[in-house]
């Protein structure tokens, strides 16, 4: 990191502790949508396609608000509508900005295998490297989220970057800068969690959400684009939000005890050929008996 | 030499030794199995180069990733057709038999090259048999998970666990057919001599056919007196 040259550690001659020692810089940045004040406006949706270069692509209706059913490889960022009926029979509208998770542990980089497709850096940004991806559609395999989309024009998969453009050089995702209300919010992980867990309080103790809370699944690792949900019990209502997202298991049998099995047996296989060749040799021709018709 | 009436015995093709040989594959099944092998080594290099990150340079010799990518599932539907085809040819001559099942009990002998303590087999043996249904199956298991992780984009997200079945089902039916081919390449390029010849020119010598295919020496009439 550049920033390391400016961290002083010791100081010769120096009476007194050193400035700044000891202190815990925070990298990872982190997106926070607070469903509960989102109202549906998509500015957010509108701002992704601008900064990213994608023409308004033609929508779907189905009967909701919602732009399309699911993000698309040219639309990243989509609002979900869900009508919910609440125990006391009252409903709510649920609107909840879909995107890249950008998970600690990410279930398309796990699953793909063209070098450097897909990099998660420090900051916690998974970005996909699209000059490197080979258009195999692992990641849409890997991924809990249902995230990345492959462009059949293209043959790449294509997915939100986190703006990672922007915030490379110090700025705030465009979803960000675009949000009306203040139900978005860009900042550190540590920031962002702090500041999620207050207004999930302010809404079990002032709004009466009793189940009001952060969306952070561990399952994942966390992620570096949290939910404040009215109810964090239930976030399937929000247009599908799996309550506790891994990356799949046949992904992980794949990419673990598969591989090395499979490696193993391939190499195994190999030796045992050689070894077979070197004990017993060629099979060998008899000559044929007279009264079949060998030579006599 | 004299002519030898047999109509299964070739008149024209002798061996190096002056012998005269045996018609093993027509023109036809040697076409399509190296159609079906050259269409194999290439899904089996670009699999390789999906499979595992260190085997990924292997993409770069046949074009590189996305070409790889583009092409793994046409060059699949290649081998598929091959062996469909080898399966409609050869389905009679497969079929597993009582023979089978004594050879199979003694195996060790085939190991340990004692071919003379084996029952004597028909055009193919038993082995040979294994390897072309555990191919055939494969193929359509590769097949039909194949299709879905070429069109993943077209699995809706509610049919997400036919994606899961499909990326464990390729690899490992992958794996199994790639100690197939290891054992298959094995065996006739390397371990008997005169199977790889008899793949290219079609045609085994009678000691070839009299030593590993015995029943089948009988029925072609390799047993037929010539020049005696």
């Amino acid at each position: 990191m550049s920033q390391a040259a400016t961290e002083i550690v010791r100081i010769s001659g120096h009476a007194g502790s050193v400035p700044g020692a000891g202190l815990d810089r925070e990298f990872r940045v982190c997106k926070l949508v607070d469903t509960t004040t989102c109202i549906g406006c998509k500015a957010c949706e509108v701002a992704c396609l601008e900064w990213n270069g994608y023409p308004f692509s033609q929508t779907t209706f189905d009967n909701t608000y919602q732009t399309m059913p699911e993000t698309a490889w040219n639309y990243w960022n989509l609002i979900k509508f869900n009508e919910h009926e609440r125990e006391d029979g009252s409903l709510m509208l649920l609107m909840r900005k879909d995107q890249c998770m950008h998970c600690a542990d990410p279930g398309c980089l796990a699953a793909c295998p063209a070098d450097a497709a897909i990099v998660q850096y420090a900051n916690g940004i998974v970005d996909f490297q699209e000059a490197n991806c080979i258009g195999c559609g692992y990641c849409m395999t890997g991924c809990p989220f249902n995230i990345p989309k492959f462009s059949p024009a293209a043959r790449k998969v294509f997915k939100c970057t986190l703006c990672n453009d922007r915030v490379s050089v110090g700025l705030e995702p465009a979803c960000i800068k675009a949000c009306p209300t203040g139900c978005l919010h860009f900042g550190t992980k540590i920031e962002m969690k702090e500041l999620a867990e207050t207004r999930a309080q302010q809404l079990r103790e002032n709004s009466g959400f009793r189940d009001a809370g952060v969306y952070d699944p561990p399952g994942v690792g966390g992620t570096h684009v949290i939910y404040v949900l009215h109810d964090a019990k239930n976030p399937e209502a929000y247009g599908g939000l799996p309550k506790d997202p891994h990356i799949p298991l046949s992904v992980r049998l794949w990419k673990g005890p598969l591989k090395w099995i499979g490696n193993l047996a391939m190499l195994g296989g190999l030796v045992g050929l050689a070894w077979h060749y070197m004990r017993f040799g060629p099979k060998k021709e008899e000559e044929v008996p007279s009264d079949k018709g060998g030579r006599p | 030499m004299t002519p030898v009436t047999s109509r299964a015995v070739s008149h024209s093709g002798a061996g190096e030794s002056g012998e005269e040989m045996i018609p093993r594959y027509t023109l036809a099944e040697r076409i399509n199995h190296w159609i079906g092998a050259g269409a194999y080594v290439y899904v089996l290099i670009t699999g390789l180069a999906f499979w595992s990150p260190y085997f990924y340079w292997l993409a770069a010799v046949v074009g590189g990733g996305p070409v790889a990518r583009l092409w793994h599932p046409w060059m699949g539907i290649v081998f598929a057709v091959s062996v469909f085809w080898m399966f409609k040819e050869w389905y009679g001559d497969m079929r597993i038999d009582e023979v089978d099942r004594a050879w199979a009990r003694a195996i060790s002998h085939y190991i340990r090259n004692e071919d003379e303590q084996l029952p004597p087999t028909g055009r193919f043996n038993f082995g040979q048999k294994l390897f072309f249904w555990a191919i055939f199956y494969s193929v359509i298991l590769l097949l039909l998970s194949g299709v879905a992780l070429w069109y993943t984009e077209a699995l809706p997200w509610s049919l997400r666990y036919l994606r899961y079945a499909a990326i464990l089902i390729h690899a490992s039916v992958a794996l199994i057919t790639i100690g197939l081919f290891l054992i298959h390449v094995y065996m006739s390029a390397i371990l008997e001599e005169g199977s790889l010849a008899s793949m290219i020119h079609g045609k085994v010598t009678r000691a070839w056919a009299w030593t590993f295919h015995r029943t089948w020496f009988d029925k072609v009439g390799g047993g037929i007196q010539s020049g005696t």
